[in-house]
């Protein structure tokens, strides 16, 4: 469904992507994860049209989608949520979910964003009230937001950028089963970028590494996790011979 | 819902017999004035209520004005082909100036300075080519030489041009509650919120903006072009220049900026202001008013931002809540 090849961004002469290439297949949810800095949000934001990469090519369903604008990606099928929730305050709940049915669905008709923008709150759990204002929600309920944002733009890609900062563990947990349920329900394929990996893990399928722009690591999430490359990332490579030690010793202790 | 338009069917019935049972010359002409402007003024906050603060309408309205009028005197044409002519060069010189800026996210305050030189750059064309436009003395279009005025757009009568001015009002406020309650409306509250995040919802941003700056020049400029015709005199000081769209500016914020009636509240007040302080002060008082403006602005701004009009609305929807 989506293959990257090759992809670079230079801002300046600092290269914040360096020659990634993944594929991502229809109706999985990829986990995109990285230490801080390590270029996930860029590649999200080449994705979703917000920059132009420097070189490479972005194929969605066999077409170019390197460098076209924004508004275009969101029409061919790619949502996207920002990692920071970026709601729209003079808006309310609704109007901001009809926007994105309206406006990320080719403009068809205010019926059918309205539906569309119903589906998507039902879809997370948020009031269907035409008149509810944004000002009312907490963390957990921007995210929310953002998300039915990103599903009524009816979307075949879901781009989902670090989804659960700032939630507490049952929030993130339900969060994560709400991915699951998007894709498991609606079908939509769903990149999911996360600096915890602890919920990321239980919930995707394949999971890619980013260490300082390059991909370092890719695979199922059981293979990935024990990489020496992606230990070495996480928990650094002076902490690496105790850490590693105290696994050591915790396997053969038979836990 | 029923007695709201129950209320505007009453208003507009009172309106259009007005010059029909009170005939005084004076006061109708005042009611002209009134209407024209605040079809410019409403035109001004069809894009002004979404953050895109415009200092350049006094150079779509001056367009209006000039092309509409050198058109008829120069190539005799009619003011019914001239005023949409007049419109169209309004238009394009609103996506010249408009387009870059948007496509280049030149926003908030860089946006009024842009703006800004477009009214100064108009004003200039306008006196540079004297010869012409009779610069900062001012222009009049010629008399209808066939005595009917119909095709020149001339009328002595000042209740036709009353019941005119009347309907192009009407028309502009049916186009503000068009784009309220437009998808577009929702598009411009969130790209003056967040283009990115407006853009990742799948608007063009840039061609949202262009479209409602379009509008709003597109209106602006058949503004000036009836005030032209209406006063059958006009001068960079009256239709163009930075001077009247800082008085655009101020009226809309004075009256409301985000309610239909606000910019026309707003057009009373500045020119009952206007009129007070000519008929007061006579000669002694002239560029007064400017003085006044510039001074209420300030304080609206800071005390009442929603303006007369939005801040009585917003007591009135309140207070049954809290009783």
């Amino acid at each position: 469904m989506l293959a990257v090849e090759g992809l670079v961004k230079r801002f300046g002469g600092f290269t914040a992507v360096n020659n990634v290439s993944f594929r991502v297949e229809q109706g999985e949810i990829l986990g995109l994860i990285g230490p801080n800095g390590s270029g996930k949000s860029t590649i999200f934001n080449m994705l979703s049209g917000t920059l132009v990469p420097t070189a490479g090519s972005i194929l969605f369903d066999g077409a170019e989608i390197a460098g076209v604008a924004p508004h275009r990606i969101i029409n061919r099928g790619i949502g996207r949520t920002f990692q920071i929730p970026r709601p729209f305050h003079r808006l309310s709940i609704f109007e901001n979910v009809a926007l994105a049915g309206y406006y990320g669905q080719g403009r068809h008709s205010r019926a059918k964003a309205d539906e569309a923008a119903e589906r998507a709150l039902r879809m997370v759990g948020l009031p269907t009230d035409r008149h509810a204002s944004v000002d009312g929600l907490g963390a957990a309920g921007l995210k929310k937001l953002e998300l039915a944002k990103a599903l009524a733009t009816g979307p075949k890609l879901l781009l989902a950028d670090e989804s659960l900062g700032g939630l507490d563990e049952h929030e993130m947990d339900q969060a994560a089963d709400m991915l699951r349920k998007i894709r498991d329900e609606l079908g939509i394929t769903i990149i999911w970028v996360e600096h915890i990996m602890g919920v990321l893990m239980r919930v995707v399928d394949r999971v890619m590494v980013l260490d300082h722009g390059e991909k370092i690591s890719e695979g199922l999430p059981s293979a990935v996790a024990g990489d020496p490359r992606v230990i070495e990332v996480y928990l650094g490579t002076d902490a690496d011979s105790s850490q590693i030690a105290a696994a050591e010793a915790r396997r053969k202790a038979g836990v | 819902m029923n007695s709201r338009y129950a209320a505007w069917g009453v208003g507009l019935a009172a309106l259009i017999a007005l010059p029909f049972v009170y005939r005084e010359p004076y006061h109708l002409h005042i009611l002209v004035l009134i209407l024209i402007w605040s079809f410019a003024y409403t035109a001004w906050s069809i894009m002004g209520r979404f953050g895109l603060v415009s200092l350049g309408h006094g150079g779509f309205m001056g367009v209006g004005a000039y092309v509409t009028a050198l058109l008829w005197n120069h190539l005799d044409v009619s003011p019914w082909i001239g005023i949409p002519i007049s419109m169209v060069a309004a238009g394009v010189l609103a996506l010249v100036v408009a387009y870059p800026c948007f496509r280049f996210r030149i926003t908030g305050h860089y946006f009024v300075l842009v703006t800004l030189a477009l009214s100064g750059i108009v004003l200039q064309v306008i006196t540079a080519t004297r010869d012409y436009t009779g610069g900062s003395l001012g222009y009049t279009p010629d008399r209808a030489r066939s005595g009917s005025g119909l095709l020149a757009l001339q009328f002595d009568d000042k209740t036709t041009w009353y019941l005119i001015a009347l309907f192009v009002w009407v028309v502009g406020l049916l186009i503000w509650r068009w784009v309220d309650r437009s998808m577009s409306r929702y598009a411009m509250e969130a790209i003056s919120e967040d283009e990115d995040a407006a853009a990742a919802a799948g608007v063009n941003v840039t061609a949202e903006k262009l479209k409602i700056t379009l509008i709003s020049a597109l209106m602006t400029a058949l503004a000036g072009a009836l005030y032209c015709q209406y006063q059958m005199f006009i001068s960079p000081d009256t239709v163009s220049g930075i001077a009247v769209s800082l008085q655009m500016v101020f009226a809309v914020i004075v009256g409301g900026l985000y309610v239909s009636l606000g910019p026309t509240v707003g057009a009373v007040i500045t020119i009952m202001l206007a009129e007070v302080l000519r008929i007061g002060f006579g000669t002694k008082a002239v560029g007064w008013d400017n003085l006044v403006y510039g001074v209420l602005l300030v304080i609206f701004i800071i005390f009442l931002p929603k303006g007369i009009l939005g801040s009585v609305l917003d007591r009135l929807k309140t207070q049954p809540k809290k009783t």
